[in-house]
């Protein structure tokens, strides 16, 4: 191998091969034409022709956060990577670990304004891990390898290599990855063992402790998530998951407090709110977590375990940081947990379970189903029961708004992997290409994008795509014939002025389905539902289904912005009763 | 917000990094784009061997913002080491700057007569100008040029801050 010069876009594909990627996700054109000519040759690779490079790095990034692996996209100069952009974001805020390739213009035509060029790696430095310009075809292979353990190593991400026509073109020699030496960059693995004695040593002494877990959890590995719950159950605190964790910690078991933040549970809220002892597992104290942070957990002694060094002391000052990948440190403090015989106090946390009982017997998550409009609560909690009785694994990714927010309530995950959302740069028009990434990868499982009809439309060329390539992918689409969230917001902060909002001229979307060969049905009254969900399950195609739902119903509990976990509305009686801060308002 | 409430301070950060094209945007971009403070920014090559640069960076913020600061620049793939030299012991710092003054007449006489009271050299002459070189820490830099101001101060060009810890460390590649 070494001694045959090969051309840059075969040193890409063998590069590709020997970091075992399988699958790619992407869109030709000009710059990248060599690659494409590549692809053609031979068939170790399979490639996925989306039908905008936007919808590649999502069906790449549903990809990658429902196998582990790296996703991998291939798009053309200029316009193919200014449309990859919001991907990029997207996994960057998420930690997806994403390799994008991006075509660029010949090195002799660059800064010359050329057909189709733009700053590839000047636009995409601040949404991505890392990023790099290939001028030269012997640093490609090099380049690549480098680039798949920078996006896969410590707190994963996207990374963008450039790659300029005639370095594709040229003849060059082959690295592999054995003999890549990487240079600087590395994450610390192991946590410092003091540190976890200590926090071992808090835990113990809690009265009212809670295990706060994130997606940091879902990324360091299936068995961070099976240690993550043995140690909940051996220390018996109460565990709540962030949007991002879901599926960290088994929903269906009985110290699973549910989802906090914004949109999360009473009983989750007001536990950490009231909670002396808080460990945070690769989490980051996000916005949407904290609620108003002079009043986030006030009388807690705080625990931050995390990969990244830059996450601690971030946004919320910690007591003790733990800097470390989550599986090891976890490994550890079950270790030393064990071993120095911690238990916490059974008197005092009786006491907080009992507490924890009376937050949990307000029913937050209620809702009354009538007779006659569907209540999207009961179309979600319909589809967790109707599709749990399977034997099949089910995948659910969701787009981003209202109809996010009941998935992540009323939808229960029992396992890592499984729920793929887009959490920190909340893109509308995520779910569907990101349902096609899950299904290429898990073809026989039952992946099912619960949307709204506004966030559907956003990306909905890729039905073409899933049609290509006979994916099953299901779009579960609670139809509210409005921008839900944005209309919630109208009504909570701007007196009811629903500007913009509403969704006129949608298509009907079984007959959208019946033109891409695919099965509509449609779901009217609370009776269909159902009828519906069996129908989906059952139909072997792709399927798009249009639950029209209630229009006005809008999602609880809510934190405010700009206020506390313990000023939580529990439904729209509470909404009028407390009034939004004007410093709220200006608050996303 | 925590943050508000502490103090803000000055600190001078080096970063070693490779020298490779893009780097400075990544780390002026960091800047910029997480809205922290750059006061004086200077860099170049300072081991040819190891390909590396060494970028000085003074900024201020809260305690919790400098660590975020390091913590973000450590997070950059380009970045071998950085270090806060305000916290970390003793340092030396140093700004260069080239300070013309046009006149003639006693001003003339006057601006030079100050020059050599702050040892600073004249680099450039004509019989209506002189360029003086000054070395020191920024605020003798600063004194001079407000010493120059009435005296014909007519251009300025400052290097930044460049410091070193003192002692035998040295900071190193990873």
């Amino acid at each position: 191998m070494s001694n045959k010069q090969i051309s840059g876009s075969e040193i890409v594909l063998e590069a590709l091969v020997e970091q075992n990627v399988t699958d790619i996700f992407g869109y030709p054109g000009g710059a990248v034409l060599p690659i494409y000519d590549a692809i053609f040759n031979q068939n170790r690779i399979r490639h996925i022709l989306v039908r905008q490079e936007g919808g590649a790095v999502h069906a790449a990034e549903g990809y990658a956060r429902s196998t582990g692996k790296v996703g991998v996209v291939l798009v053309t100069s200029g316009p193919g990577a200014t449309n990859a952009v919001t991907g990029l974001t997207d996994a960057l805020m998420d930690s997806i670990p994403l390799v994008c390739f991006t075509g660029q213009v010949p090195t002799h035509l660059i800064g010359n304004d050329a057909f189709q060029e733009a700053d590839t790696t000047g636009i995409t430095r601040p949404c991505t891990k890392h990023n790099y310009l290939v001028k030269n075809v012997d640093d490609l292979a090099r380049i690549v390898h480098e680039a798949f353990h920078v996006a896969r190593s410590g707190r994963p991400g996207p990374v963008v290599i450039d790659l300029p026509k005639d370095v594709l073109m040229a003849l060059g020699n082959y690295t592999q990855k054995s003999k890549v030496k990487i240079r600087s960059y590395g994450a610390q693995i192991k946590g410092d063992s003091e540190k976890i004695k200590l926090a071992v040593a808090a835990l113990a002494k809690a009265k009212r402790p809670i295990i706060y877990a994130g997606g940091g959890v879902i990324n360091s590995g299936r068995i961070a998530s099976q240690l993550l719950t043995k140690f909940v159950k051996m220390t018996g605190s109460p565990c709540t998951l962030t949007l991002m964790g879901l599926g960290a910690f088994p929903a269906s078991e009985k110290q699973f407090l549910g989802m906090l933040g914004m949109h999360g549970t009473y009983e989750a809220n007001l536990a950490m709110h009231a909670s002396d002892v808080l460990v945070c597992i690769g989490a980051r104290f996000d916005d949407r977590v904290t609620g108003r942070l002079d009043a986030f957990a006030p009388d807690a002694f705080k625990i931050h375990i995390d990969i990244d060094p830059s996450s601690i002391n971030k946004n919320v000052p910690v007591d003790i940081s733990i800097v470390g990948d989550v599986r090891h440190v976890l490994e550890d403090m079950i270790k030393y947990w064990q071993s120095s015989r911690s238990k916490i106090a059974p008197k005092p946390l009786e006491a907080w379970w009992r507490q924890i009982d009376k937050w949990r017997a307000v029913e937050c998550l209620k809702y009354e189903q009538g007779k006659s409009k569907i209540k999207p609560q009961y179309a979600v909690q319909r589809l967790y029961e109707l599709t749990r009785k399977l034997k099949q694994d089910v995948y659910i990714s969701t787009e981003v708004g209202q109809h996010q927010m009941w998935a992540a309530q009323y939808f229960g995950f029992d396992h890592p992997n499984r729920w793929l959302t887009s959490g920190g740069l909340g893109t509308m028009g995520y779910g569907l290409p990101a349902a096609m990434g899950v299904q290429i990868a898990h073809p026989k499982s039952l992946c099912i994008d619960i949307a709204g009809e506004a966030s559907f439309l956003m990306n909905m060329q890729e039905l073409s795509t899933i049609r290509q390539y006979r994916l099953p992918v299901k779009s579960f689409i609670l139809n509210n014939f409005y921008m839900g969230m944005v209309r919630q917001w109208q009504e909570l902060l701007h007196g009811g002025r629903y500007s913009e909002s509403y969704m006129t001229s949608l298509p009907d979307f079984i007959k959208l389905a019946e033109s891409f060969g695919m099965v509509g049905l449609r779901a009217t009254k609370p009776e269909d539902v159902d009828e519906v969900i069996m129908e989906m399950i059952k139909t072997d195609n792709a399927v798009i289904c249009d639950i029209h739902i209630d229009k006005s119903e809008n999602c609880f509990p809510m934190i405010p912005s700009g206020a506390a976990h313990n000023e939580m509305l529990l439904g729209p009686e509470d909404e009028a009763e407390k009034p939004v801060s004007e410093e709220g308002m200006v608050l996303v | 917000m925590n943050t508000h409430i502490q103090p803000e301070n000055s600190h001078i950060i080096a970063v070693l990094v490779d020298n490779e094209p893009g780097v400075l945007a990544r780390v002026i971009g960091l800047f910029s784009g997480r809205g922290y403070n750059i006061e004086s920014l200077t860099v170049a090559e300072t081991d040819a061997v190891n390909g590396l640069s060494r970028i000085t960076i003074v900024t201020t913020g809260t305690p919790m913002v400098v660590e975020q600061i390091k913590s973000q620049l450590r997070r950059l793939v380009p970045v071998h080491e950085v270090s806060d030299l305000t916290l970390e012991g003793d340092s030396v710092e140093r700004e260069l700057a080239l300070v013309k003054v046009v006149g003639i007449g006693e001003t003339r006489v006057e601006s030079l007569r100050i020059a050599d009271i702050f040892r600073a050299n004249v680099v450039d002459s004509t019989n209506e100008s002189f360029v003086f070189q000054i070395v020191g820490k920024s605020s003798k830099v600063d004194a001079f040029v407000k010493l120059m101001q009435p005296l014909g101060l007519n251009d300025v060009s400052r290097t930044g801050i460049a410091a070193i810890a003192r002692g035998t460390g040295r900071m190193k590649k990873k």
